[in-house]
């Protein structure tokens, strides 16, 4: 690996974050299917869609809800393209390599016998590692899918609004308020070791500046939370989350939270 | 300014560490309601720390502070009830904004103070768009902080204070990282608030603003106060001002003769 593509790799990494960022703002202000509802039942709804799927036990009706989630993401203006590369490619790395070893290990009807390794590929271990990963990819399509189509502040709000408890959304609210600033840290931590490089580092030397700068970056965050949090407390933070908008169901919302409610059921009964 | 009237603050000897690390020791001082104090001296000399106890953030190990006659203790703060009264009277822009700013837009950012105090929609609404105008940023009510540059955020996070129109301004190192337009109009706005009940606390090492943001000044180093009284009198004991490290002795030779003398960087025209 050159000296170039490890570094600027990472310091690409940081930038395409901020941009990445910026797509989120925009999609949350679109006039999209997901946006028209109110917040509480764009988590609602996609929480009871999610777990639909983990309960889901064929192949088939997991691939219908994939498809539903799709259509939900196009009809929200989300690039599907992006999603591709920002959530399946990702989770099909991930998960793809947690189901691998069912392809081969559940025994069942042969496919395929994989020449001089003495491994054959089962259909019922083809079919378990498929559900797996698919329930995986559609679960992780939806989340995002909401976390793209909702500001911030709304999801956080909405979360105490269905009683999550104060710790845990406060918790969320500053790892997000706050990663931005950390991503903008190491960017410059990167940038000055790079203007002071001379030379080629060997990928050794490439992989401790790398870590290196993650422990120092970790030692300041500790810091950081702590003056953020004082920041915070010195203008009356309690605890609470508190936004402007206010929250109000309308008949749309309640039509939509029925949308959802429906789908999730019939999903669970098909897939029983 | 009233004799009888109660005082913002009274500290008395106060001490503090970090992490067994001496940051404030034995510190007494009294800030009157209505007065305009800087709090100078260099790096390391305890001022945000100073700061930072008399905003009720951290607490010092020996000593007491009061404000406003009520003693500021943890326990007191800890009082939903106090605690609201105490942050609506006094408010702190921290000296990197980037601490202060962690809302999604600008104008949530101005508006999360008034909401935490819950103040009526409309009235937030409104006083964080005067508060936006005043500042000059309304332009940037929809950008997200972090995108900002450094003028910009010091700006947000000095307007994120004032919408609450506090009695009690403290301000750390407040015109670092401005522009020399910005920070001149930083300073015609904390010469607006002469003669108003508002109590201003700068901390800066900045000798050049400290005539016009206070009408008196404590010294201060290695967490103490070494000396207190007007800009005037502070600014012309030279030994003073060496013995608190804000200004150097410069060194030059006259023929074969090494002459020093005291030397700071004052940027207006003398």
């Amino acid at each position: 690996m050159s000296q170039k593509s490890f570094i600027e790799s990472t310091l690409r990494g940081f930038t395409e974050a901020f941009s990445k960022a910026l797509i989120s703002e925009q999609a949350a202000s679109l006039p999209g299917l997901l946006q028209c509802f109110d917040p509480r039942v764009r988590v609602v709804g996609v929480l009871a869609l999610a777990v639909s799927v983990v309960l889901c036990r064929k192949l088939a009706v997991i691939a219908v809800m994939m498809g539903v989630t799709i259509l939900l993401a196009i009809t929200s203006h989300l690039s599907i393209w992006s999603i591709a590369r920002r959530v399946w490619l990702v989770v099909l790395g991930f998960t793809g390599l947690i189901a691998l070893p069912a392809v081969f290990i559940i025994p069942g009807r042969r496919i395929v016998l994989l020449p001089g390794l003495h491994l054959s590929i089962s259909a019922p271990g083809l079919r378990s590692a498929a559900m797996l990963v698919l329930r995986v990819e559609t679960a992780a399509t939806l989340t995002t899918a909401l976390v793209l189509c909702t500001p911030w502040v709304h999801i956080l709000k909405a979360l105490r609004a269905l009683r999550m408890p104060t710790e845990i959304v406060t918790m969320l609210a500053m790892t997000h308020r706050y990663v931005f600033l950390l991503i903008e840290t190491a960017n410059q931590m990167f940038e000055s070791r790079q203007s002071r490089m001379v030379g080629k580092l060997s990928g050794r030397d490439q992989r401790m500046v790398i870590a290196r700068t993650a422990g120092v970056l970790l030692s300041k965050s500790v810091e950081l939370s702590h003056e953020v949090y004082l920041a915070m407390l010195s203008r009356c933070f309690d605890g609470e989350v508190r936004v402007l908008t206010d929250f109000r169901l309308r008949a749309l919302d309640y039509l939509g939270l029925t949308g959802f409610a429906c789908a999730a059921w019939l999903a669970i009964w098909m897939g029983r | 300014m009233t004799e009888t009237s109660v005082p913002a603050f009274v500290v008395d000897g106060i001490s503090f560490d970090y992490e067994g690390i001496p940051a404030i020791r034995g510190l007494s001082l009294r800030i009157d309601q209505g007065e305009r104090v800087a709090l100078l001296g260099a790096n390391g000399s305890g001022k945000s720390t100073l700061l930072r106890i008399l905003d009720g953030l951290c607490f010092p190990t020996t000593g007491s502070v009061n404000f406003a006659g009520n003693p500021l203790t943890l326990e007191n703060l800890q009082r939903n009830g106090d605690a609201l009264t105490f942050r609506r009277q006094v408010a702190l822009v921290f000296q990197n904004p980037d601490v202060q700013l962690f809302n999604p837009t600008v104008f949530d950012e101005v508006a999360y103070g008034p909401l935490q105090l819950r103040w009526r929609k409309e009235d937030i609404l409104r006083r964080v768009n005067e508060t936006l105008s005043l500042m000059g940023i309304s332009h940037l009510k929809e950008r997200p902080p972090y995108r900002l540059s450094g003028g910009e955020k010091k700006r947000v996070a000095l307007a994120s204070v004032l919408v609450l129109d506090p009695n009690v301004i403290l301000l750390d190192e407040p015109t670092a990282t401005l522009d020399p337009r910005s920070q001149s109009q930083l300073i015609d706005l904390i010469q607006e608030w002469k003669g108003t009940a508002k109590t201003v606390v700068t901390a800066t090492h900045q000798l050049d603003i400290v005539e016009d943001i206070a009408d008196r000044i404590f010294v201060l180093e290695a967490g103490t106060v070494i000396a207190s009284g007007t800009p005037s009198q502070i600014l012309s004991d030279q030994s003073l001002l060496l013995r608190a490290n804000l200004v150097h002795a410069h060194r030059h030779s006259h023929g074969n003769i090494v002459h020093t003398h005291p030397h700071s960087h004052d940027k207006r025209e003398q």
